[in-house]
């Protein structure tokens, strides 16, 4: 295989990450939706720790993310 | 690589450092860059911010005096819900920390400006400080009792040999999860908005229309993250800092 296309692939496969931190995003927000609904007086007490759990669940994906810059335009 | 494709596009060129004011002390490249430039400008920036707009010192607080007590209480009250009463001491030191990373974010969102935060090597020694400073707090506070932090409390004797190991290497990865979270966020961000930037340019007038749209809405997200990142970045601090003040474990 040339070698520019196995980089090139690496770099889409690394980006797959992004797929889990889909996932986590949306349980999280969707849990806290469904949380929220049951207890709305319970809710904004629970909205940084909703947003801190966004945060580290969307920095998981761009690991990948950046594995997959890297490849792109460092390497 | 995205140069060579002929366009002379390339979505990483903004985050190319340049010297500015070259100098060489010693054989170090310690050139006066756009990155350092723009951490002057960020550190003027907050420190006009907090020391203008207080300047008045008014009973009942103007626009500006409210936006500084508004950042300084919300700061307070991330510290003393987080580390306790004990952790106040530190309040200056995280309230620098999340308004560097604030303003350094925010600015980088004004077109042809530089976002500092998005090189690994600033994010990196932030962390390290963090880091470090919180490792010598605990030593300090429990001496070599610190080290009881690595063994979980309640668990069979058969598990603790993985176990230390395990939160050992989790306690020293601190530093790296911090800093990469905070400069992939910005970077990731900064290069999809370069990118669909493009689309927009070489879609044209007819075409271009839906990337612009995209991109607007992508920019209200693009300010979100840049206070969110700043967010989770002290709020972990305080985490680590009560780690080391409380020992919960």
């Amino acid at each position: 295989m040339e070698p520019e296309a196995a980089k090139l692939i690496g770099a889409g496969l690394a980006a797959i990450a992004l797929a889990g931190a889909g996932v986590g995003i949306g349980h999280i927000f969707g849990n806290y939706l469904a949380g929220a609904l049951r207890n709305p007086s319970a809710a904004p007490a629970q909205f940084p720790n909703l947003l801190l759990g966004f945060a580290l669940a969307e920095a998981t994906g761009l690991f990948g993310l950046v594995v997959s810059l890297i490849l792109l335009f460092v390497v | 690589m995205a140069a060579e494709n002929g366009h002379g596009f390339d979505p990483m060129h903004q985050f190319e450092i340049q010297r500015i004011l070259p100098l060489n002390i010693g054989g170090l490249d310690v050139s006066f860059t756009n990155s350092a430039l723009f951490m002057v400008v960020v550190v003027a920036a907050v420190s006009l911010f907090t020391i203008a707009s207080m300047s008045g010192r008014a009973l009942v607080p103007g626009r500006m005096q409210s936006m500084a007590e508004l950042s300084y209480e919300f700061v307070a009250n991330m510290v003393r819900e987080n580390t306790g009463t004990e952790g106040m001491k530190y309040f200056p030191f995280i309230f620098t920390l999340f308004m560097f990373i604030l303003f350094a974010n925010m600015l980088g969102m004004i077109p042809y400006t530089f976002t500092v935060t998005s090189h690994i090597i600033v994010t990196f020694v932030l962390a390290m400080v963090v880091f470090i400073g919180v490792t010598i707090i605990g030593f300090a506070k429990h001496g070599a009792g610190y080290l009881k932090l690595f063994v979980p409390s309640g668990v069979p004797a058969m598990l603790l040999p993985l176990l230390v190991v395990i939160e050992v290497i989790s306690y020293l990865t601190r530093p790296i999860s911090l800093s990469v979270r905070l400069f992939a966020n910005m970077m990731a961000g900064h290069t999809m908005l370069k990118v669909f930037a493009s689309f927009v340019v070489g879609l044209g007038i007819i075409g271009g229309w839906a990337p612009l749209a995209f991109m607007v809405a992508f920019t209200g997200l693009e300010i979100l993250v840049a206070f969110l990142q700043a967010y989770v970045f002290a709020i972990l601090s305080c985490i680590y800092l009560n780690d080391a003040l409380h020992m919960h474990h």
